[in-house]
């Protein structure tokens, strides 16, 4: 940070903020400043993401360390006139700790941060990922520096090697062993790819990294372009992800201009260039072989393993794939020393873990934990819990391809091995957090339909078999299921997995089992009692009023969106049953508990 | 679907984006982006052009139009309205959202209203999932959105029209 200044507003410009308005705010904070006569004292600084997107959006005051949350545009003046100019801290905007309902001032007591480790995420909160100087400030481009011009390529690759760090984006393939492989494949070009195609629906850890540290990510590159021996980079990235793309141009852009990309980096010999290639919204681009087929501008159908991308990947070339959150790990292990990264974590899977944590859960965000950590410290001491004081029914980890885990799983160490073991898998990190509310039969139905349509059709155990397995569950939710559907599924799930080509459908079944092995007898209600015992799924249900309760306040009435509810003013209302669409505004508008579902 | 005709400067257009990327049939994706961007959709007559520019057939230009759905090849309305579709989202009750949408509307996920102004779509995940169930109108995203707040999302859009 520019030391010219006495304070800093470190505004939070990650999209769940911006979406609250936190660029009007950040523009309200300027002007308020400026008409004090302010602005040359005080900085108005643009960061990434604190991570806390439940309370967003977040300013944070320094050198005080004050956190303000769920701050409005409205409340800028506020801060300005008795923050900054009278030094006394706005007490309503300060977080409260749930529980005590005391005040919380520094971020790192709170529940949500206290055990958090921040490696992939040190910089997103603390930077403006707009300007150069501020990672290099941080010990950026410190690693590139001390790898080009005193190590080798192998004593790089050995010590990524010895850190134990492996592939973030959901297998956990070693990646010193992958640069290695990459770095001894024949070939006159040879290219790093970035994978920042985060297709997980509820995973948006790599938008954040690119979002508020993007020169993590160009660095690492570097250092994976100088140990394999490329000098060329390509980001594939989501077109979906306008502020990370946005972001990452402005930092290739500030470091070709001084010299940190281009040739000849820092006096070396070392050459090393980056570009950008947009995705176009499919999930299978996600897989390395159909992110190569669409960076070369096809379709991204996967192709068979071998030859892996580190022998023949993009034309061709042997290509190394890694992931935005791998790359952001790369910079801290060299400076710090593979010996630091690999004290933290488990025997088998170093360092730390980014998930975003999402659903019916408090505190909605993006933590940084170590490997290890158990899922109940995610979700009851980070995430605040249940929302609305419900019960925990479940949670998914890895997106499309993973699992739901339970209530008897709370206590398992988050890890690769942990997590694939318990029938899901690490994945990108997304971590979708049910209740009771939740019908296990519809969500396994959800991520079936999310494959479907993402399947790219190449081959036919995906193609066709999770198609059926969608049919399978469709009509098991509309109450047409019989028992014989439950082996049909087991037994379809067995061959597509055994049978897909790419790593899409040899997981996509994963849904499936896991929740016929966790929620066996919600599949069994539905299909033999025709009842849904969530109440989510609208065929196995009926709203009905109990005359007992009703006391005809006509308020379920006029809410009905398609007049389905007739009685007269002060007497029991009915609902007529052929044009109830099952909607719920009755329910969540009656006061007297007058109406329940059957 | 209604044959178009594009005109002389349209062509050059396409043919100046197709020149940006060398005609590089490599750069085919990145082609359809800055065409879509500049055209707001990719019909077949457009598609034509950028096989020809690049030298590959139509059908691998449509092979990859269809093939991701960032691409259309019909045009969105005025106001494209999505629903995001993620996890989060419908665990949060996107699914009801949507439905209202849908009935309001009175139009399904892909079409426009018959006027032009609106259309419907589903998304994954716009990445803001502490604000779910979300929705974006164009560029502007609506946080927390319940079947009530519809109405009034699509009445501020109405409402641009009589002003």
């Amino acid at each position: 940070m520019d030391t010219k200044y006495k304070m800093y507003l470190l505004v939070c410009g990650g999209t769940g903020c911006r979406s609250s308005q936190s660029n009007v705010l950040e523009e309200r904070l300027r002007k308020h400043l400026k008409e004090n006569k302010l602005e040359n004292e005080v900085q108005v600084i643009t960061t990434g993401c604190f991570g806390f997107c439940e309370k967003g959006p977040i300013v944070k005051v320094q050198p005080d360390n004050t956190f303000y949350t769920q701050v409005t545009p409205e409340d800028a003046e506020e801060i300005i006139k008795e923050h900054v100019i009278k030094g006394r801290q706005v007490q309503r905007l300060l977080y409260k700790d749930p529980d005590k309902k005391e005040i919380v001032h520094d971020s790192k007591h709170m529940g949500f941060y206290r055990k958090q480790l921040r490696i992939a995420l040190r910089n997103c909160g603390f930077i403006n990922p707009e300007n150069i100087n501020e990672y290099i400030a941080r010990d950026g481009y410190a690693a590139v520096a001390k790898c080009i011009t005193e190590m080798t390529p192998q004593q790089v690759i050995e010590e990524m090697k010895k850190s134990g760090l492996r592939g973030r984006g959901g297998a956990g393939f070693p990646t010193g062993m992958k640069w290695e492989i990459t770095s001894k494949s024949p070939g006159d070009q040879k290219y790093v790819v970035c994978n920042a195609d985060e297709g997980d629906p509820g995973a948006f850890m790599d938008r954040s990294i690119l979002e508020g540290d993007p020169h993590s990510v160009v660095e690492a590159m570097a250092i994976c372009g100088y140990c394999i021996g490329a000098d060329k980079g390509l980001i594939y990235i989501r077109a979906e992800y306008p502020l990370a793309i946005k972001r990452l141009k402005i930092a290739i852009q500030q470091a070709q201009e001084i010299g940190l990309l281009g040739k000849g980096i820092l006096g070396t010999k070392f050459n090393f260039d980056i570009e950008i290639r947009y995705g176009a919204g499919a999930f299978v681009c996600g897989e390395e072989t159909a992110l190569i087929r669409s960076m070369e501008g096809g379709r991204g159908e996967s192709t068979l393993k071998p030859p892996f991308p580190s022998v023949s990947g993009y034309l061709g070339k042997p290509t190394n794939v890694n992931n935005v959150e791998t790359f952001a790990n790369v910079p801290v292990i060299i400076n710090k020393g593979a010996d630091w990264f690999n004290k933290i974590g488990t025997e088998k899977s170093k360092g730390t873990k980014v998930f975003a944590l999402a659903g019916k859960i408090n505190n909605v965000g993006l933590i940084e934990v170590p490997m290890g950590t158990t899922l109940r410290e995610v979700i009851f001491e980070i995430g605040g819990g249940i929302k609305d004081g419900k019960k925990f029914k479940a949670v998914q980890t890895g997106g499309p391809s993973g699992g739901c885990l339970t209530e008897k799983h709370l206590d398992l160490p988050i890890d690769f091995d942990n997590l694939v073991k318990a029938g899901s898998m690490m994945g990108s990190g997304g971590m979708v957090v049910m209740d009771e509310d939740d019908c296990m039969v519809s969500i396994a139905k959800f991520y079936l339909d999310f494959t479907v349509e993402e399947s790219c059709g190449k081959c036919a155990p995906c193609r066709v078999g999770n198609k059926r397995l969608y049919e399978i569950l469709d009509r098991i939710t509309h109450g047409n299921g019989k028992m014989e559907d439950i082996d049909l599924l087991r037994n379809l799930s067995k061959v597509i997995k055994d049978t897909a080509l790419c790593g899409l459908g040899q997981t996509s079944p994963n849904p499936v089992l896991s929740t016929l092995e966790g929620f066996y007898d919600e599949y069994v209600a539905h299909i033999k009692e025709h009842r849904c015992p969530s109440g989510r799924c609208k065929d196995l249900m009926k709203y009905e009023i109990n005359p007992e309760n009703c006391v005809g306040c006509t308020a379920c009435a006029r809410n009905c969106p398609v007049n389905a509810i007739t009685g007269e003013r002060k007497a029991p209302h009915t609902i007529n049953q052929e044009l109830c669409i099952k909607c719920g505004a009755c329910i969540e508008k009656c006061k007297f508990n007058a109406i329940f579902i059957r | 679907m209604a044959k178009i005709k594009l005109s002389n400067t349209k062509v050059e257009q396409i043919k100046a984006i197709c020149k940006e990327f060398n005609n590089n049939k490599g750069e085919l994706i990145n082609v359809l982006h800055k065409t879509q961007g500049v055209f707001g959709y990719l019909p077949a007559e457009v598609q034509e052009v950028i096989a020809e520019e690049l030298g590959v057939s139509v059908a691998q230009v449509y092979g990859v139009v269809s093939f991701y759905s960032f691409f259309t090849m019909v045009p969105k309305g005025e106001h494209p309205i999505s629903i995001c579709m993620g996890t989060a989202c419908y665990v949060r009750g996107a699914e009801k959202v949507l439905d209202e949408f849908k009935r309001i509307l009175n139009i399904q996920v892909g079409q426009t209203t018959p006027d032009g102004k609106f259309s419907l779509s589903c998304l994954r995940c716009v990445g803001a999932c502490g604000l779910a169930p979300v929705v974006m109108v164009g560029e502007k995203v609506y946080g927390r959105v319940s079947t009530d707040s519809v109405k009034a999302i699509i009445q501020e859009y109405q409402k641009e029209k009589c002003s």
